[in-house]
Parts: C-alpha cells; structure tokens; sequence
C-alpha cells in the first residue's frame, strides 16, 4: 500500500528561489567592485571582505540569540554586505566598516524582523549611520589610481567654483574621487540591466529616479548629465532603490518612490549642508513606502469599488 | 484592451499525439453518488441488482445535481459511505461487472427541439463540465439572463493534460455540432472557439471547419496560464468583465468545456448518458503515458497498471493538472466525471516556507491583478476588513502565486483560508 502525500495545489514550482535571487544581485554588483578594485586597489577586496563576514557573522548570531532558524544561507546577508562595502571610502578603518555592518544587519534588519521586514535599506541606514558618526572618515576619498593614502580628493559633487571638473567619460568610467562602488557608472549600469534582464528588478524607481533629478536639474539650470553621473545616483537608483523589502511592490508605487527619491536628491544637494542626497532621498523615501503602498493598491480584475483601506 | 497577467509554464503536453485507447473494463467498477458541484445522488438501486451499461444508479430532487448512471453490466455487490476528493461524504455503488457490456434498453437518443428539451436531455445524460471543476451543464444552460455568446474553453491551460486537445483532434466534428446543437436551442447568435497558442494543428483545424460559418469565430489564446479559467476566457475571447459575485450569465455569456460540448452532441446522437471519460495519464512514474478511454469508477490503479506504471515508487498521485489538481490520497479511489487527467509522481520535495521578500512577483502572476502578498500579511494578522478591501474573493486558486513565490510561501492556499474568514452576507 502506497503512502501518498497529500499538500494542496499548486504542485509544481518555479526554479527561482530567494537564494537564486540574491546570487543574481550578488553577480550584478561583480563588475562594480572590480571598477572599485581598478581605480582604489587592493582594498576594495579587503574592506568588502570585512563588511560581507561581519554581515554574515551578525546575522548568524542575531537568529541564534533570537533563537529564529538561522538564514544566512539566503545570501541576504552577503549581499547587505557587499552593498555596504560599495558605500563606503575605501580609507575606512575597518573597525568602522564593522560598526557598518552592525547598524545594517543587527540594528535595521534583524530588530525589526529579519528578511523583507526592515522598513528602512540597510546599507543606506548604515552610510548614513556611519557618515554622522565618522564625518571625516567617511570622507577621506582618494584619487583613483592613487598609491593608498596618497593623494586625498574629493568627491566631484563637493568641488567648489572654479574647481576643474572631471570629464563625463572620467565619471561614466568612474575615474574620479568617491565611494568604492559608486564612481563608476558604466559599471552599475551593467549590474543593473543584467538585474532588469534576469527580471530580478524593475526598471522602474532607476528610471524615474535618474530621470527625475535630470529633469529637475535642467530646470535649475544645471548639467543634468554631471548631476545622475556624479556621486551615489547609479548606485543608489539601481541597487538600493529597486531593494524589495524598503519600496512598493507595484509598478506605480516603484515609479513615485523613484521620483521622491529624485526631487529629495536634487533638494539637498542645491539647498542642504551636505554635497550629496542620495541616501537620504533614499532612506526618506523608505520611511513613506507604507503610505505610497496603501496609495498604489492594484485594481483587481472586476473589482466593484476602488481598493482601500482604512486601517 | 489591457492584457491579463500570466506565467509561462513548461507545457510537458507529452501525451499530445497519443490516440486514445480504451482502458480494458474492471471486474469491479465503484460510482460516487456524487462526482460534480452540487448535490449528491441517492442510490436507485440495491445490493444484489442486475444493472446494465447506461442504466441510471443515482439520482437526486435538488435541482442541483447530476444523476449517476452505471459504465459496466454486472451486478451490485455493495453500497456504502464514500468521503470525496473534496471532503464530501456520499454514498458509493460498488458494481461487480460480468463483462458482456449489456446496453440498457433505456438508452435512446433524446428528442431535443427547445432549450426546456435541451436541458432536461443534458440533465438526464448525467453531464457535468468535464473540464474539471464539475459544475452542472444544465444550470448553465438553463440561464435566466438572455445569453449572447457561447464560449468554448478549448485553453487546455493545465501541463501535462492534453484530454481536450484529443477531443478536438478526434471528434472536432461532435465539437462543432454541440456547439450548433447549443446555440440553435438556445438562440444564441455567437460562438468563440477559444484555444491556446500552443495547439496550433486544433487551430488550424477548427478554422478550416469554421471557414464559412461566421457564427462561430476561432480565438487563439496567448501560451500564458491560466487561460482556461472562466474569467479570464471570457475576457480574452469577448473582451468582457466579470465583475465580483456575478456570473457570467449576468454578463451575456456562458462558458462550455470543449469535450463537455462534444460529449452533448454524441449524447443527443447516442444517448449514451455520461459514464466513461478520456483521461491523461501521465507523471514522471508513468513509463507509457497515455491518453485512455476509462469507464467511470475504474480504479485508478488499474488505469496506471495499463501505462505501466512504476507503482511502488509512486508517492504523490495528482487528480487533475499540477497547478489546480487534487492530490489523491489513495491509488484505489475511482476515476469520476472530472478526473481530466491523473499524474503519477516519484519525487517530491516539500515546500519549506521562508520570510517573504516582497519581491511582488505574486502580483504581476496574479491574472485578475490580486496582491496575494498584502493578503498574506493580513490573513496573518486576521484583518478581515483589509482582506474585504484586497478583494480576496476574486481568486479563483489558480496557483500561479504560489508557484512564482521565491519563498516558498502558499499563498495560494492563504487565500482560500482568508476567503473562509470573510462573512458571508
């Protein structure tokens, strides 16, 4: 007599899993950290290194302490990690870039409920945890293709008048002054259309964010092409802003995000005490993604009344 | 027209060139008094009663219901409780067969010249839709509302299953004249001949045979599941909406399984009532999946001997498709009047549910634009006005939520336990 298992249907299953998808991101941001490793040398790997098994050794310990099942080997972990990394001067001490990935992991992740519950991005809380805390540190850019601590530099958005500007190719390439993964363009620009082609992301919060703070910049009168090639834009619209757990999940709600994440950018870096906004356009537009969902609710087919909800 | 959501699925329609072959006849069949959505039947006959092939076993006042006629001659041997796929308990005639296949002299073909003659012929032919959910045809034929269009669901939208797409290969002259046979007696002006994408030769066919008949028009539905499902054909081949709690009689429609019109036509030539069906058998511990003519009440055991089946290392026997089918909890239970299709599996993995990520690939698989998500999280924390706002209600458990999530999570099967939690008004 055979023993049959008995389970609900659907009985079949797509290949794709959490894991497939986080090794997919973890892929896109390859050519980023080698951009990073060209232009900044060997420490890019290091201080990578250190974020990804701080992310993972917090992570393990949190579900351990929270007696969870653990889950580092979802990779989500790995991939705050590298993420991190991609956020931070690559001159940081590395006990810094530990702290990094204790706000990231500990405090914005697992407090708040592990995987797709944090409200808020990671690497993003962290940047900005550890840009308050460390102001100069986080701030020691180098010159590319400098010997370690040679030559200090600056990031291109914190260049004063009559400065002498990079060039568009030296920012599309990123051969300029800046976060280890957020200088070169071309590179992220990679990640993210292999992302949107593996259909791990949308295009949409990227699109409408660059293309947002282009807009506006024309308006402002500004070079609409140094404002989304210069500083964290790539970076943050193709990487943190596409972050599943800390935007909307409907097309529309992924499109306003972006383009909060757009205005709040050009806001600061026009009328703010910091050169740049990325992160905290980003982190804001976190802090309103419930509200832009209940706004974004898609209509079902049939549906007699408009969705919503009171609660 | 704004197109629906839909996933692409490995089709595995690996039985599609396979003729039906007639499964050889039990030496003992067992009939459900109920096999379709509705009532169940009350045996007609009794332990130790000659019965012959087409004579009525079962039947029920409620209008409800289906009656249950008997596939083999033979004598009944037993009649007791009998728990349904889905949980219902009913009675079951156990019918020993004495393999002579002795028609009933009741059966005659019906005198059919109206639509009150063409659903009472329907009822008496124990029809249900065979396409798998078993809703009774002659309440759908019966409809108040003036129908305009006859919707044939040819989508077959299901892996594995190609049972329909023989019926169109095989009798696509019982399809055409069921469909005629319908829309003479019920006056209704239009047909839509709608079948997926990939049965191009069923396509082709049927435009041939439909070439200078403009009442009947052929749609070919994109490769995408679930085309099959009642809403969705209907928007797809007539571009309508059929809105929360109404059905598609409210919007000038009804909606017809191809093989259930095919098997009108054979009856009002026949009158054989509906006591065997064709069925896919097919699953990775099937070594000669095929497509088999079984008479009503056949053990499924017997169906996989016939195929050759690997029997032992079956662990998972799916009645139906693999995204709505029932598992079968037992390899002896009867094939019954929906059983489209039996998949037989050596390999299983249990789903381990994880965190979910909020990817929203849930929702762009929704085909009626459900966010199973949102329902998920609040069918956990039991915020029936939220599940009310999300529409719950309009799922049809297609499965492709379930199917997409990266997680693991049944959401699926959430959205049927919310549904439980809303009241009914």
């Amino acid at each position: 007599m055979n023993k049959l298992i008995v389970t609900p249907s659907p009985h079949d299953e797509n290949y794709t899993k959490t894991t497939t998808i986080m090794l997919n991101v973890i892929i896109a941001l390859l050519p980023t950290l080698a951009a990073g490793v060209w232009y900044f040398g060997p420490r890019a790997i290091s201080v990578t290194a250190v974020t990804v098994a701080s992310c993972i050794l917090f992570e393990w310990g949190c579900r351990i302490l929270m007696k969870r099942e653990n889950t580092i080997t979802d990779l989500s972990a790995v991939v705050t990690g590298v993420i991190l990394a991609m956020n931070l001067p690559v001159t940081l001490p590395y006990w810094m870039a530990v702290i990094g990935a204790f706000v990231a992991i500990v405090v914005v992740k697992q407090l708040f409920g592990g995987l797709g519950q944090n409200f808020a991005n990671p690497a993003v809380t962290a940047r900005i945890v550890l840009m308050v805390s460390f102001p100069a540190a986080m701030t020691n850019w180098i010159a590319p293709k400098a010997e370690y601590d040679a030559v200090s530099s600056a990031t291109p958005l914190a260049l004063g008048e009559g400065a002498e500007l990079p060039s568009y190719a030296e920012l599309f390439f990123g051969n300029t002054g800046g976060c280890l993964g957020e200088t070169c363009a071309l590179a992220l620009l990679i990640g993210g259309l292999y992302l949107a082609a593996r259909r791990i992301i949308s295009l949409a919060a990227p699109v409408s964010f660059i293309g947002s703070l282009a807009a506006l910049s024309v308006i402002a009168g500004e070079d609409p092409l140094y404002q989304i090639l210069a500083g964290g834009v790539f970076l943050g619209a193709f990487f943190m802003a596409t972050d599943y757990a800390t935007t909307p999940i409907t097309t529309k709600g992924k499109i306003v995000f972006g383009l909060g994440c757009g205005v709040i950018t050009f806001v600061i870096r026009n009328f703010g005490s910091y050169p740049e906004g990325v992160s905290f356009s980003i982190l804001l537009m976190n802090i309103l993604t419930p509200y832009i969902e209940q706004l974004t609710r898609t209509k079902p087919l049939g549906a007699k009344e408009a969705v919503k909800n009171e609660g | 027209m704004k197109k629906l959501n839909g996933i692409r699925l490995n089709h595995r329609k690996n039985t599609e060139n396979s003729p039906t072959v007639n499964a050889p006849v039990p030496e003992k069949v067992r009939i459900p008094m109920l096999m379709n959505m509705g009532a169940a039947c009350l045996p007609l006959v009794k332990v130790g009663d000659e019965v012959k092939v087409g004579q009525k076993i079962g039947d029920s006042d409620v209008p409800f219901s289906v009656p249950v006629h008997s596939g083999v001659s033979g004598r009944v041997i037993s009649i007791c409780k009998y728990r349904t796929a889905v949980g219902t308990l009913c009675d079951i005639v156990e019918i020993e067969t004495d393999g002579l296949q002795t028609p009933c002299e009741s059966v005659k073909p019906p005198v059919i010249t109206d639509k009150e003659s063409l659903v009472r012929a329907v009822r008496e032919s124990g029809l249900c839709g065979l396409g798998g959910a078993g809703f009774p045809t002659h309440i759908k034929l019966n409809a108040k509302n003036p129908i305009d269009t006859l919707v044939i669901n040819g989508a077959e939208c299901e892996p594995y299953i190609t049972s329909d797409y023989r019926e169109m290969i095989e009798s696509a002259d019982d399809v055409i004249g069921g469909i005629r046979l319908i829309m003479k007696n019920l006056g209704i002006r239009s047909a839509k001949l709608a079948i997926e994408a990939n049965k191009p030769d069923a396509i082709r066919k049927f435009t041939d045979m439909t070439n200078n008949d403009d009442s009947i028009d052929v749609v070919e539905l994109p490769p995408l599941y679930p085309q099959g499902a009642e809403k969705v054909i209907i928007y797809n081949s007539t571009g309508r909406i059929v809105g929360e709690g109404e059905l598609p009689a409210d919007k000038g429609v009804i909606v017809i399984n191809i093989s259930t019109v095919g098997f009108i036509h054979r009856y009002s030539q026949t009158g054989m009532p509906l006591v065997s069906r064709r069925l896919t058998i097919d699953g990775n511990a099937v070594r000669e999946p095929k497509n088999v003519r079984a008479v009503v009440g056949t053990p499924f055991r017997e169906l996989l001997e016939f195929c050759n089946a690997d029997i032992d290392s079956i662990i998972k026997l799916i009645g139906g498709g693999p995204m709505m089918g029932m598992s079968v909890p037992d390899i002896d239970m009867p094939v019954i009047k929906t059983s489209n299709a039996l998949l037989a599996i050596n390999r299983f993995d249990m789903r381990k549910p994880s965190a979910c990520i909020r990817c929203g690939r849930c929702v762009k698989a929704c085909p009626v634009n459900l966010m199973p998500a949102e329902i998920d999280k609040a069918y956990r924390i039991r915020d029936i006005e939220d599940l009310k706002s999300l529409k719950v209600m309009l799922c049809m458990n297609c499965g492709s939520c379930t199917y997409v999530c990266p997680a693991n999570r049944n959401l699926a099967e959430t959205n049927q336990l919310a549904k439980a939690l809303i009241p009914r008004n």
